[in-house]
């Protein structure tokens, strides 16, 4: 954990105590939801343009993030993300292109992610790897081997549709955003309460943590700890899997070199924003799916700002919310560490 | 007789020790490029011949033998920012966007700073790229000690940030505005701000060689050096000893960033003449793989960016004569930056045992301080 803290400087961040951080919070999301009911008024279709992108826009990057807490709350940083999530959604487009077959290519991508996942843990479990090199290493990897595999001109048989819920869908501005999506966007959705559920509530969620925590007490116990490391690890990548199918078979709709595009380095830092949990990560999500989707619309406008600009939005915003609360946050004590047993 | 034994033994013990630093290194190499082989083979294409391309590409003349040094010099740089990094315990990820700073305001000096002799001039935009290398490379540094934000998001959200900003500046205000041009490019620099080469190997070269000396001096034979190992070492006895961690991180950082500016320098006023975006990619992310591939180690950086740019040099041959896409050679660095991370398993083939060389860690850890 702390590796500078012994300089005496306290960070702007720790002098924030948790009890302003929570009225803040509170605050700011009554403000956005006075903020989205004025901004309805006054333009109706915009605003649910808007809010439906973010939306969107969040998607990938709480799967993401997803993917990295279950790999931090077990003691392995997960900084493949991006290389989990590209492979996959090459993997996904391109068996969607041969076999024209939605379902079969979600499953292929999601299994890829689950490969990277478990190499990952093979790595840093197994060889005991620095975990960033590690990481590293599947990026690299990914990127070269979609890269060489792409060909021009192909292309999906058709991507994966929205599935209105019914009358739900027909409210009004909550309709259209919440409850007229595709497919992986509503089981995002309920993947966070899963796994809110699974971390927080259930013993394999309990074992996980002691293992991130403190992985020597956990095996005293009796706790495997590399068998919860491998398995959260590979369940994480799976979901990272199906955050890359997401790019390409229900946003896209095909696949372009490097189209993550710094999407999976965006969920880490959703996930130290959200702390490591998964709502945090939800909240966290939304609020990096705003900006980008205020960039797609300031675009539409005829704003003065070159668009190099509006394009830098989210990388700068990653900075700025690290900055701010990253150093408060606390990771898993284990993170990072490799485990020797004995 | 004697002082002969003694001198032979001498050159044996030479032999193994060299031996055991390269053995890894070497046989990890070879295993990448035999996987690469094999997936080279199932996707249809020759390997042998590919490879034969590769090589003659990279080394089969004299002039792809300068090709070769030249694609290895600003690799030998970012292999040098990163490696420094990790010295001081930091993971810079970010030597690309430091590049592309170097590069951009290399060619601003080289092509707005009008009237000066070329012994002034060339070395004038050499160092301000430098310069701007360094500062973008303090702001992670900075934002790590006094906030905390890790250093692996912050330098790689800033490479993103470097591409728009440089993309902007080449597309905007620094835009060749000569007839004709409708690129995203800034104008040529002037010759006298231009690196030239001796023959076929370009000056630059010499300049990356003799920066990785330089390196390997500041930080084996000077306090500083001392002060900045020690810190990544262990920051807390670092601190107990008197050094200044906080100054100490950011002053790697903007070291390390300074390293990749040059970098980028030597790149706008050697090889490209400007600079145009997209011309530098890649450059900073090699430079991880090859600062492993050298052990961190600042002459070790040498062999492994001239290997990384031996392939770089020969893959566009390979990609016209062999119709191999130049994408394996990435498939390729990363088997090679496995297997030497790993080498457990390298070390398992070849029978060598670890040294006492000291082991890179990087990761303890996140958003903490």
């Amino acid at each position: 954990m702390a590796t500078i803290s012994t300089t005496g400087e306290a960070s702007i961040g720790q002098r924030i105590t948790e009890g302003l951080f929570k009225r803040v919070l509170f605050w700011l999301i009554a403000a956005i939801i006075v903020a989205i009911i004025i901004a309805y008024q006054q333009d109706a279709r915009v605003t649910t343009a808007v809010l439906a992108a973010t939306l969107r826009q969040s998607i990938p990057l709480i799967l993401g993030a997803l993917c990295g807490l279950l790999g931090e709350r077990s003691g392995v940083i997960n900084i493949g993300i991006e290389g989990q999530m590209l492979l996959a959604a090459f993997i996904g487009f391109m068996v969607n292109a041969w076999t024209g077959n939605l379902l079969l290519a979600v499953i292929a991508g999601v299994l890829a992610g689950g490969l990277l996942g478990a190499f990952l843990a093979f790595m840093s479990v197994t060889l005991k790897m620095d975990q960033i090199i590690g990481g590293t290493v599947i990026n690299i990897l990914a990127f070269g081997l979609t890269g060489y595999f792409y060909q021009v001109g192909v292309t999906t048989a058709g991507k994966l549709l929205p599935v209105p819920l019914g009358s739900l869908a027909e409210l009004p501005l909550v309709g259209p955003v919440l409850f007229n999506n595709p497919p992986i966007t509503y089981f995002t959705l309920l993947l966070v309460v899963v796994i809110h559920y699974v971390l927080f509530f259930t013993r394999w969620g309990l074992r996980t943590r002691a293992v991130g925590e403190h992985p020597s007490a956990a095996d005293t116990v009796g706790i495997n700890v590399y068998f919860m490391r491998y398995a959260n690890v590979t369940i994480g990548g799976a979901i990272a899997g199906l955050a890359g199918v997401f790019l390409t078979l229900e946003a896209v709709g095909s696949f372009e070199r490097g189209m993550t595009n710094g999407r999976g380095f965006v969920a880490l830092a959703v996930m130290i924003f959200g702390k490591w949990t998964p709502f945090g990560a939800w909240g966290a999500a939304l609020l990096f799916g705003l900006a980008t989707a205020m960039q797609t619309q300031l675009q539409f406008f005829d704003v003065q700002v070159p668009h190099q600009f509006i394009g830098m939005l989210p990388y700068v915003l990653t900075i700025v919310v690290l900055a701010g609360f990253g150093g408060r946050a606390r990771p898993p004590a284990a993170s990072g560490q490799p485990y020797e047993t004995g | 007789m004697a002082a002969d034994q003694a001198s032979s033994g001498g050159f044996l013990t030479i032999v193994r020790r060299i031996w055991r630093s390269v053995s890894v290194p070497l046989t990890a190499v070879l295993l990448a490029a035999l996987i690469g082989a094999i997936i080279l083979y199932a996707s249809g294409a020759n390997p042998i011949n590919a490879y034969a391309v590769l090589i003659e590409g990279s080394f089969g003349t004299a002039q792809t033998f300068g090709r070769t040094l030249e694609k290895a010099t600003p690799l030998i740089l970012s292999g040098l920012a990163v490696a420094f990094a990790f010295k001081g315990g930091l993971f810079n990820i970010g030597a690309q966007g430091q590049l592309l700073f170097g590069a951009i305001t290399a060619a601003a000096v080289g092509f707005g700073v009008q009237g000066l002799p070329a012994l002034i001039h060339a070395p004038l935009a050499f160092l301000v790229g430098g310069l701007a290398g360094a500062l973008y490379g303090a702001i992670p540094g900075a934002l790590k000690t006094y906030t905390g934000a890790h250093e692996v998001i912050t330098t790689i959200m800033l490479n993103f940030v470097a591409i728009n900003l440089t993309d902007y500046l080449a597309d905007g205000p620094w835009k060749d505005t000569s007839p004709g041009n409708i690129v995203a490019r800034t104008p040529a620099v002037l010759e006298t701000a231009k690196i030239p080469a001796i023959g076929n190997i370009p000056l630059g070269f010499f300049l990356a060689v003799l920066a990785a000396v330089v390196t390997w001096w500041l930080l084996y034979r000077t306090t500083l050096g001392y002060e900045i190992r020690t810190v990544g070492f262990n920051p807390h006895a670092a601190h107990y000893a008197g050094i200044r961690v906080s100054a100490t991180v950011v002053l790697t950082m903007a070291l390390s960033g300074f390293l990749a500016g040059i970098g980028g320098s030597i790149e706008t006023l050697g090889v490209v003449g400007r600079f145009q975006p997209g011309f530098n990619a890649n450059l900073g992310f090699d430079g991880i793989t090859i600062a492993l591939l050298g052990k961190t180690h600042p002459l070790g950086v040498i062999p492994g960016a001239l290997l990384v740019g031996a392939m770089r040099a020969g893959a566009n041959r390979m990609q016209l004569h062999a119709g191999v896409s130049f994408e394996i050679i990435d498939v390729i660095l990363a088997l090679v930056l496995f297997f030497v991370a790993a080498d457990m398993i390298v070390r398992w083939i070849i029978r060598v045992r670890a040294g006492e060389e000291e082991k890179v860690t990087l990761s303890t850890g996140w958003g903490s301080q």
